[in-house]
Formats: C-alpha cells, sequence, structure tokens
C-alpha cells in the first residue's frame, strides 16, 4: 500500500510538467480573478480555526492527514 | 523509505524547474499601442488619443489586487514629477463595478485619470497576463516595455524607462 | 489523561495545515491573531488559549510564531481503574518561516508539544508552486514527527512520570488546486504518514471475559498490545463555488485507509455569506464515519486471544455528526494606526458521537448489563471559539 501513494503524486508531478513545457494558455485571466480573489473564496480564511478543529478531529478519530487547501486568490505578481 | 523521499524531492524540484519557465517576466516589447475608449469614475469618455505625443505608461490594476494598492502612490508620485515633461499615466481598473473603485479613490485618491474596462475590452487587447501590469508607450504610440506584477523597487525601472523615452 | 496524548499528536500533524494554506506570488499580510477555543463533551472540559504573529521581514521573507495553551480537565469515559479526574496543561510552540521567490514558496516549520506526559516535535518543510498563468497550485511536502509517550502512575495533583516510549512519525504530502472557470476553483490532497515505535495510549485497557468468581464485573482489564508499525494514506477532494449573489460553498469529501483496517470517510459542506465587507456568516455541516480497527474489540473472548489488542475509543467503528456556524465582524472599517484591518469572529460547533461497537463500561455493568450488552457509547460536544485578528 505505501508505495501507490507516493506513485500518485510523483505521476501528478510529472504529469505537469509534461504540461508545462505546452505553455497552456490561462482560461480564467489574471483580471478575470476578482471573485477568486474574495475573501470567502480563501480555503484557509481562517487558518488558526481551521487547525484547532482538525486537532480536535484527529483526537477522537481514527483518521488524519489530507486537510487544508492552497492556491486560487487573486494571482498578483 | 528513502527511495520515495528522493523521488518526491526530485519531483519537487524539476516540477519548479520546468513550471517556472513557462511564465512570463517583465521584459521589451514592440507593436503598435491599440487604440481604445473608456469612461472614468464621473462617466467621461477619454482615451490613449487624447495623449498623442507623449510617453504614456497604462497601468492595469484593480481594488481586489494587493500589489496594486501597494503601487498606486508611488504612480502617483511619478506622474507628478514627470507630467511637466510629457508623460501621462493611464489607470485602467479592471472590477466588474464601479462602487468599490469609487470608495477606494475617495479614501486613497490618485491624481492620474482612472478609466474604467469592466467588460475587459481593454485588458484583453493588451493582452494582460499578469496584475497589475504596466505597459509603457513611446511618443509614436509604440509599446517599448511591460512591466507584469510590482514589488516594492520596481517603480525606480519605471522611472529609468520613462526617462529615456521623454529623452527620445 | 486518555485524550491528552492524541490531543498533542494530532496538535502537532494539524499544524502541517497552516503550511499548506499558501496563495502563491504574494506573501499573506501581517496579521496578529489571539484565540480562545472551549471543548466541552463527553466528560471533559478543554479551553485553549493562543496567540500568533506573522510579519514580512522583506517582500519575500516572512515569519511566523504562535502560542498555544491547553488546559483540560474532567472525568473521560474510558479511564477504568485510575482516578477519575484528569487536570493537566499542554503548550505549544511553533515557528514557521516562508520564503517566495517568483511562483515558488518554500516553507519551515518547528513544533514543539509538551504536556507533562507526552511531547512531540515536528520539523516539517513543503513548497508550493504556482503554475499556468496561476491558475495551478502543486504543493508538496513533508515532515518528521518525534514523540516521547509517558504514563503518570500518580494522581493529577501528584503526578508520577514513567516515560514508556518513543514513536517517530514521517508524512508526506501533496495537493493539487486548480482553478477551473472564475467562479470555481477545486482541489486534491494524498497525505501519507508512517509511524514506528509506541504507538498506543498508556491509559487505555482492553477488557476480557472472565467469570463473576474471578471478577464481579464479569470482565477483566488487560494493556493493550498495539503493532510498532503504521501507515496510513487520506485523500481529500474538495472544491469551491461562488455563488452570483456573492456567497460561498464549498464542498469536501475525504478517504482515509491505514494498515491497521481503518477506512474512514468524511463529507463536509460549507455555506459562507458576507454582507457587504462588515460580516460574513458561515454554516458547516460535517459528517465522518470509520471501521474499526482490525483488532479492536470492545470485549475480547478470553486473555492474550490475539496477537494485536485494542479498545481505544478511536480505533472503534464510530460515526460523528457536525453541525456549526460561524460570524465575522470587521470593526474596523478604516483601520486604525497601524492597522488596516481587524476582525472578530465567534464560532460554535455541536458534535455528536455515536460509538458502534464501544460500549459504556463506565456508568454501565451488571447485574442490570451483562458485558457486552452495555448501552453503546454516545455523547455530544460543543466547541466555542473566539478570535481577534488584527492585520497590519
Amino acid at each position: 500500500m505505501r508505495p501507490r501513494p507516493i506513485l500518485l503524486i510523483a505521476t501528478l508531478s510529472g504529469a505537469l510538467l509534461l504540461c508545462s513545457a505546452c505553455s497552456i494558455q490561462p482560461w480564467v485571466k489574471p483580471y478575470e480573478r476578482d471573485r477568486l480573489a474574495d475573501p470567502i473564496m480563501a480555503w484557509d480564511r481562517d487558518a488558526i480555526s481551521n487547525a484547532y478543529m482538525d486537532h480536535i478531529r484527529e483526537s477522537r478519530e481514527g483518521s488524519r492527514g489530507a486537510t487544508g487547501g492552497a492556491g486560487g486568490g487573486c494571482g498578483c505578481n | 523509505m528513502l527511495s520515495t523521499s528522493t523521488l518526491l524531492k526530485r519531483c519537487a524540484i524539476a516540477a519548479i524547474v520546468l513550471a517556472s519557465t513557462a511564465f512570463a517576466a517583465s521584459g521589451d516589447a514592440s507593436g503598435p499601442a491599440p487604440a481604445f475608449t473608456l469612461t472614468n469614475l464621473s462617466g467621461q469618455p477619454s482615451g490613449l488619443s487624447a495623449y498623442k505625443g507623449q510617453v504614456v505608461m497604462v497601468n492595469f490594476w484593480a481594488t481586489w489586487c494587493g500589489p496594486c494598492q501597494q503601487e498606486m502612490p508611488l504612480l502617483d508620485q511619478m506622474y507628478k514629477k514627470y507630467k511637466p515633461a510629457g508623460f501621462t499615466l493611464i489607470g485602467i481598473n479592471v472590477d466588474k463595478e464601479a462602487p468599490a473603485v469609487k470608495e477606494l479613490l475617495t479614501r486613497k485618491p490618485v491624481s492620474f485619470p482612472v478609466l474604467l474596462d469592466p467588460a475587459n475590452q481593454v485588458s484583453k487587447a493588451y493582452h494582460v497576463d499578469e496584475m497589475p501590469s504596466s505597459v509603457i508607450i513611446d511618443r509614436k504610440g509604440q509599446i517599448r516595455y511591460i512591466h507584469r506584477g510590482y514589488k516594492p523597487g520596481d517603480e525606480n525601472d519605471y522611472q529609468d524607462r520613462i526617462r529615456q523615452l521623454i529623452r527620445e | 489523561m486518555s485524550h491528552k496524548h492524541i490531543f498533542a499528536r494530532a496538535a502537532v500533524i494539524a499544524a502541517l495545515l497552516l503550511i499548506r494554506s499558501t496563495i502563491a506570488d504574494v506573501l499573506p499580510d501581517n496579521r496578529a491573531d489571539v484565540f480562545y477555543s472551549k471543548y466541552s463533551g463527553g466528560g471533559m472540559d478543554i479551553t485553549g488559549y493562543s496567540a500568533t504573529a506573522r510579519a514580512k521581514i522583506t517582500e519575500n521573507f516572512a515569519v511566523e510564531a504562535n502560542y498555544f495553551v491547553d488546559k483540560i480537565s474532567g472525568a473521560s469515559i474510558d479511564v477504568l481503574s485510575q482516578a477519575s479526574t484528569i487536570k493537566d496543561e499542554r503548550k505549544q510552540k511553533s515557528g514557521t518561516l516562508e520564503y517566495l521567490h517568483d511562483k515558488t514558496t518554500y516553507t519551515a516549520s518547528y513544533i514543539s508539544s509538551v504536556e507533562r506526559d507526552y511531547i512531540s516535535e515536528t520539523a516539517s518543510f513543503s513548497l508550493s508552486q504556482s503554475m499556468f498563468g496561476d491558475l495551478t497550485t502543486l504543493t508538496l511536502g513533508f515532515a518528521d514527527t518525534h514523540n516521547t509517550v509517558g504514563e503518570n502512575n500518580g494522581t493529577a495533583d501528584a503526578p508520577n512520570v514513567a516515560w514508556v516510549g518513543h514513536a517517530l512519525s514521517r508524512a508526506y504530502s501533496g495537493g493539487l488546486s486548480q482553478i477551473i472557470t472564475k467562479n470555481f476553483i477545486a482541489g486534491v490532497n494524498v497525505q501519507v504518514i508512517t509511524d514506528a515505535g509506541y504507538l498506543a495510549n498508556p491509559y487505555r485497557s482492553i477488557r476480557y471475559l472472565v467469570s463473576t468468581d474471578v471478577n464481579p464485573k464479569g470482565y477483566a482489564l488487560a494493556s493493550q498490545v498495539y503493532p510498532d508499525t503504521h501507515t496510513s494514506t487520506a485523500v481529500q477532494v474538495q472544491a469551491k463555488y461562488y455563488l452570483p449573489y456573492r456567497a460561498a460553498v464549498t464542498a469536501l469529501y475525504r478517504y482515509y485507509t491505514d494498515t491497521w483496517g481503518v477506512v474512514g470517510n468524511t463529507y463536509e459542506l460549507d455555506y459562507t455569506h458576507p454582507i457587504r465587507d462588515k460580516w460574513i456568516f458561515e454554516g458547516r455541516v460535517r459528517y465522518y464515519k470509520q471501521s474499526a480497527a482490525s483488532f479492536y474489540s470492545d470485549l475480547f473472548p478470553f486473555a492474550d486471544s490475539q496477537n494485536f489488542t485494542a479498545r481505544d475509543q478511536n480505533l472503534a467503528a464510530l460515526d460523528n455528526t457536525t453541525i456549526g456556524a460561524k460570524v465575522t465582524y470587521a470593526f474596523l472599517p478604516d483601520g486604525w494606526r497601524i492597522f488596516k484591518r481587524g476582525t472578530v469572529t465567534a464560532d460554535v460547533s455541536r458534535i455528536r458521537f455515536n460509538y458502534l461497537d464501544f460500549r459504556n463500561i463506565k456508568d454501565f455493568g451488571l447485574p442490570q448489563y451483562e458485558p457486552g450488552d452495555e448501552p453503546l457509547y454516545q455523547f455530544s460536544a460543543t466547541v466555542y471559539q473566539l478570535y481577534l485578528s488584527m492585520y497590519f
């Protein structure tokens, strides 16, 4: 079971490497990011609170991991 | 365990190296600057043609863009400084709705003209691919330089280019 | 005492979240937060206080520091033979460095969590890469944790801690976030965690059937025997959609599986509704269900019936449902001195826990209930959070 998720991550990275060489044009332009830049669209608007709730759950559940999110936002710079 | 961590590290490095080659940096550009006519906050139309013969910097910005807000006061200073020498700065705002723009400019006013492009026609015409973007146009109406993004210190870059084009 | 260990371990791993929540290209604003929380349920009361500050040293380099204190008191369901009241304090400190170069953010972090009978330290590193016109974000990370596990053989007021073991943990994570339309962003996270060493909670025991001549309760207690390795894989898919009248809806699903036989499914739905720039209301619903670990049993038939035995409620078959609501108020419309913005948030969650094969033997037993027929354990907990965030 251990090698499989690593292979998944490796495959994803590999696919992205190949894609980046093809230079796909972004279909959501930088000036169309107003909604994605809205704080209500942030994955972790309250990161400390989210970390705390995950801590509460991991103390009482048998599951752990894969929480959180990145990306989105204004994409500025 | 050693092989999986090495594999991940290699993937990470490769991903960065290749992905970083896929985006554009600031640099020299060429071609005629597309003409446009947009309205300002008071509803009055204006466009690039009004500034023929001057060095023009067209700055694309939005109320939701942090670096745009950061550079605004510096752009204002630059505008006031070089205006007598035949320079104009046009701020093109890409917000979908005007009230937020009005509110921001009331709180933090600027002296350079601000035109509204809610339909993003001008942004498309200028192939804006980063926020903020500054396009510097010479006296003959040719695009000479495109600056993508803003980091403190970039205003020195702008000033160098503007001075160069003013002297032409 | 029984909850605490898992608390510390979880807190350390949960803190990894902070690493992953990056928006590449611009480092987040400077901010200071003070946070208060209270968990009340299952006979436990846990109060937490924390202070966090982050600041940009240069445009590309930021530091963040956090200090968290948890105070625990109460009588837990599964403290069977020792003194029933628990009173302890956990202190956690963490420091994070973030470096932004072009479209890549590198993050390094160290977390230390200390309580009387448990010490946990984690060092982690991650990188986040923005690609394809900033529509895609790839995140990769790994973390190493070292835990020192102890057992308090004294009382809450007169402790006597014996250190019983160590555990090492390594976590690998990968995440991919993709902007699909100007209203829609989705992502997938994968995390593989491997632990080795002393992995059990020393305060929990198993029970096995004996005749009432041997023990009037009808069962006897024995130590749990855990495997000394554990590997888990979790995959979470999530999506956020912007509704045209200005609101956001989030949906997520996580699948968890591990080498101990636990399979967990998490479903969550959130709705965020702002009112102008002053108020943000959020409601959430979450449902979690897991199957028991292969070596878990509420009641073993006799002593040493299996190589590995556990009766830790975290490894039982269970489900829980959470309903929560949060309100954020922006109270500094024009800023104040060095602060650009300030918000205050109140958040309440109600969680209903339902065990499918863990029985409440603390409150129920012979003569009314035969061993194995005691009512299944259920309890509700309320979590309150109150925090102030100042941006400068």
